[in-house]
């Protein structure tokens, strides 16, 4: 019997019982982190990371049935050992470690090496078996590093200010929003958030997360209140009434998707920054690396590509489905909804 | 090489037509007049030949990346663009290059003569030294085709704006044959002389008739003629030559050799507009078999009897060596009937003008368009002058319903550019007894939101793959529309369609309900 099985409703552990990020409702889910497809509704109980808890509470309005740990401390279930360990995703985002009889498995859930200034950096962890997910897993996507890509949000910011537009740029509410609020220059001017990150930040303030202020969007403030003002809004907000409020604007999209010219015309945004809380090709290939698995699972993303990629440098790899989104194109399309899959 | 990568990530950048002007004008403001010779060149797209074959910079390309070749096909395969996916493996220069623009173009067209280890090197090195944006300019400039959405017209705006020259002449100055590597930039926009005698006129282009044919007003202020079905072209007569141009600004003469009398029948200085139209016994035949004689290097005597093409003309734009664009449209008519009855060759003909006196008569007679082997109506303003490019008020087409069919989707292929990694290139198949033919292809037609719902639809619904080639499941069905059809050997179902596009998807539609291969061909 192996440590973790693919079922049908979830990853399975059946010597312990408990599923790991389960999208079926089952009596015990251990969550990654709170991205809707990875924390889903209807599970008997969750156990999830002390700084994931307050985010995943209040998406899914859990109040009892929900347990939290800290990084790093293992919990024993029916001989099993589960610890959580920094997945560098978004805050409170964790890989899963299994352990039994000295067989080590990691589910990585989702993951980025690079650190983004708000989430607990990576944990690159050593297993026989591991579980990847495999979002940006072809060579034409390679990040640059985030600075250089904040650089270029605060250029374009400052040009919109002198050109008397306001800066919008949409980011998944959970995650990249906070990434965007922390690392831009909050001195070129006012900042604004829409309702959906308004919420978010709020809780991940209370955790002590240090944030520039923002100011919520509401229905009385006027257009002259937006004068040389970045928004930070949702991917859900382009192409609603919403944006009319702030005209003339310069739309931005913050997204690995956008680091593909086709992407970023479809969009029709003005400006496309690539900036992803994924791994990119090269990190996905060293996270694999440094686990030291000989055995490699790969699942949402270009699986296919990647798998056969590993595959033919030796490791043992191979796709499994889960539903931790749709399929890859699926995402390139739906990546920046909300809606459908996990921030892109 | 940098300035003019800035420039094309602002054009790239925004869909605003005065933020490309003021791009396009910040750059001719810096570049050299050689390098602005050269922008103006690819962005109207005068590349230069093509030095190296795409497959050999795939090739390089991932080896210097250390992927295997599966891997970059299927990264071209997301990525829909060759320049773009070699740009983005490659791994990141280790050098600069402050060449420029012209220097890049002299070290592509170079690699001809040399033998593929020799390009290998000086690409290999070229990759090396250039940034990410100035890495995807240098392919593009190799592989061709460069999209940033820079309209003619909107290059005309801008260098007129730059060199203080009227728009209609710099747009007239930018026809024909020139190349930035004989011509100088100022004599090519600057100078008063044509030195080129084979310089045609930009073309007027109408736009389509939306709204009621009502809202143009008074029909006597309009000239109506029927909507042919060829080839937009400019016949030139001057100093003893004979040039003709079709309307992608290529020089066609010896592709037409029916033309050759020209020279004989009209006088030196002589531009005439209007449409290459296959012709025999008086009447026009299906576009279909001018496309069977467009793309040969020799036209045999059997493609010459099978698709004779006549010159059917309906402007005069140079008459004695003088421009007389300026000349209303019912002088430059008068002109032209006369040129056309001073001749008496059959394949030069005249646009009839069609007769009407209320709205609603040329309604009726648009109706019958199709029996005079016509697309449609033109409507042209009598006293209109002969504008340069798309411009609306003075030239409408008023085209006539296309053909519909019903039909079902079987394969789905990815597309390209915008459309890249995204299912929307659609093979339909109808009805033959029980099985289904495919019969054409499509792409534009649906919305954004409809390509994605389909695109998701096509990923569930995956029969077998083929590359980038799906078979699915028959289920969908949607509205063919098309301009014509015709007879074909070369198409399984036997026919071929013209101009074929989706209509609506049909979501109300079973697939038993689609149309059968004798409906359509019983409208051959």
């Amino acid at each position: 019997m192996d440590l973790l099985e693919f079922t049908g409703n979830g990853i399975y552990c059946p010597l312990a019982d408990v599923y790991l990020d389960p999208w079926k409702p089952v009596p015990k889910a251990l969550v990654s982190h709170g991205h809707s497809d990875h924390a889903s509704w209807g599970h008997g109980s969750y156990l999830c990371t002390t700084s994931a808890a307050p985010v995943i509470k209040h998406r899914l309005n859990l109040s009892g049935n929900i347990q939290a740990i800290d990084y790093g401390k293992p919990v024993i279930i029916n001989g099993v050992q589960f610890s959580f360990h920094p997945a560098g995703h978004i805050p409170g985002s964790a890989q899963i470690r299994v352990a039994h009889h000295g067989e080590v498995w990691v589910f990585s859930g989702d993951y980025k090496i690079e650190s983004d200034g708000i989430s607990e950096a990576f944990e690159p962890l050593k297993c026989h078996t591991f579980i990847t997910e495999s979002t940006f897993g072809l060579p034409v996507y390679k990040w640059k590093p985030q600075c250089e890509v904040f650089d270029d949000i605060n250029q374009w910011w400052r040009r919109n200010q002198s050109a008397g537009k306001v800066s919008i740029i949409a980011g998944y509410a959970l995650g990249k929003s906070q990434r965007i609020l922390k690392n831009v220059d909050h001195s070129i001017g006012k900042i604004f958030v829409h309702g959906a990150i308004d919420s978010l930040t709020q809780i991940l303030r209370a955790q002590q997360l240090e944030l520039p202020p923002t100011i919520y969007v509401t229905n009385e403030m006027k257009k002259k209140d937006f004068e040389g003002a970045l928004v930070v809004c949702p991917p859900s907000a382009i192409g609603s009434p919403w944006l009319r409020k702030f005209d003339p604007y310069s739309l931005g999209i913050a997204s690995g998707w956008m680091g593909l010219r086709g992407a970023r015309r479809r969009r029709g945004a003005d400006r496309g920054f690539v900036l992803s809380d994924h791994a990119d090709w090269t990190d996905l290939n060293r996270a694999v690396e440094d686990t030291g698995a000989q055995r490699v699972f790969v699942t949402h993303g270009y699986s296919d590509v990647f798998a056969r990629w590993l595959s033919e440098k030796g490791i043992e790899a191979r796709v499994v489905k889960t539903r931790f989104e749709g399929e890859l194109a699926e995402i390139a399309e739906s990546g920046l909804d909300e809606s459908k899959t996990e921030a892109a | 090489m940098n300035e003019f990568a800035i420039l094309f990530t602002m054009l790239d950048q925004t869909t605003k037509t005065l933020d490309k002007i003021d791009a396009l004008v910040e750059y001719f403001a810096k570049a050299s007049d050689r390098d602005k010779l050269w922008a103006i060149a690819i962005l109207s797209h005068r590349r230069p030949r093509r030095t190296v074959s795409a497959s050999l910079l795939g090739t390089w390309a991932s080896q210097l990346a250390g992927l295997p070749p599966w891997l970059f096909e299927e990264s071209y395969h997301v990525v829909g663009d060759l320049a773009e996916t070699i740009t983005l493996v490659l791994p990141l220069s280790t050098e600069e290059s402050d060449e420029t623009l012209t220097y890049w173009i002299e070290f592509i067209r170079a690699l001809e003569p040399l033998d593929v280890e020799e390009k290998k090197k000086l690409i290999v090195g070229a990759w090396m030294r250039l940034k990410p944006t100035e890495r995807f300019v240098f392919n593009k400039l190799i592989t061709g085709s460069f999209r940033v959405g820079v309209s003619q017209q909107l290059m005309v705006k801008a260098l007129a704006k730059h060199a203080h020259v009227k728009e209609n002449i710099v747009a007239h100055r930018l026809m024909g044959n020139w190349s930035p590597i004989d011509d100088d930039y100022h004599d090519l926009i600057h100078s008063e002389e044509i030195r080129d005698t084979s310089r045609p006129y930009p073309f007027y282009l109408a736009y389509a008739l939306d709204d009621s044919v009502e809202t143009l007003g008074n029909p006597e202020e309009w000239q109506a003629e029927w909507k042919w079905d060829g080839i937009r072209g400019q016949v030139i007569v001057r100093e003893g030559n004979l040039f003709v141009w079709s309307r992608g600004e290529e020089l066609v003469t010896d592709k037409y050799p029916e033309y050759r009398v020209f020279l004989d029948l009209l006088d030196n200085g002589t531009v005439l507009d209007g449409e290459i139209l296959p012709f025999r016994n008086n009447q026009p035949l299906p576009f279909s078999l001018l496309q069977t004689r467009i793309g040969r290097k020799t036209l045999s005597q059997k493609i010459l009897s099978e698709a004779p093409v006549v010159f059917v003309a309906y402007d005069v734009l140079e008459y004695n060596g003088i421009d007389i664009r300026e000349w209303k449209l019912v002088d430059r008519r008068n002109t032209l009937q006369q040129i056309y009855e001073r001749q008496s060759s059959t394949a030069l003909r005249i646009s009839p003008v069609v007769a009407f006196n209320s709205w609603q008569e040329l309604r009726e007679k648009r109706s019958r368009s199709r029996d005079f082997f016509s697309e449609g109506i033109m409507l042209k303003r009598k006293d209109s002058i002969y504008r340069d490019g798309r411009r609306r008020g003075d030239w409408w087409k008023w085209k006539i319903d296309p053909f519909t069919v019903d039909a079902v989707m079987i394969y789905a292929m990815s597309g390209h550019g915008r459309r890249a990694n995204l299912y929307t290139d659609y093979t339909f198949a109808v009805w033959k007894e029980n099985q289904l033919v495919p019969f054409t292809k499509a792409y534009s037609g649906l919305t954004d939101e409809e390509i994605r719902e389909v695109d998701r639809w096509i990923r569930q619904n995956t029969i077998e793959k083929f590359g980038p080639v799906r078979s699915v499941k028959p289920e969908l069905v949607f509205e063919i529309a098309f301009e014509g059809i015709a007879k074909s050997t070369r198409h399984k179902s036997g026919i071929a369609l013209r101009f074929p596009r989706i209509n609506r998807w049909r979501k109300d539609k079973p697939i038993r309900e689609a149309n059968t291969l004798d409906d359509l061909t019983s409208l051959l």
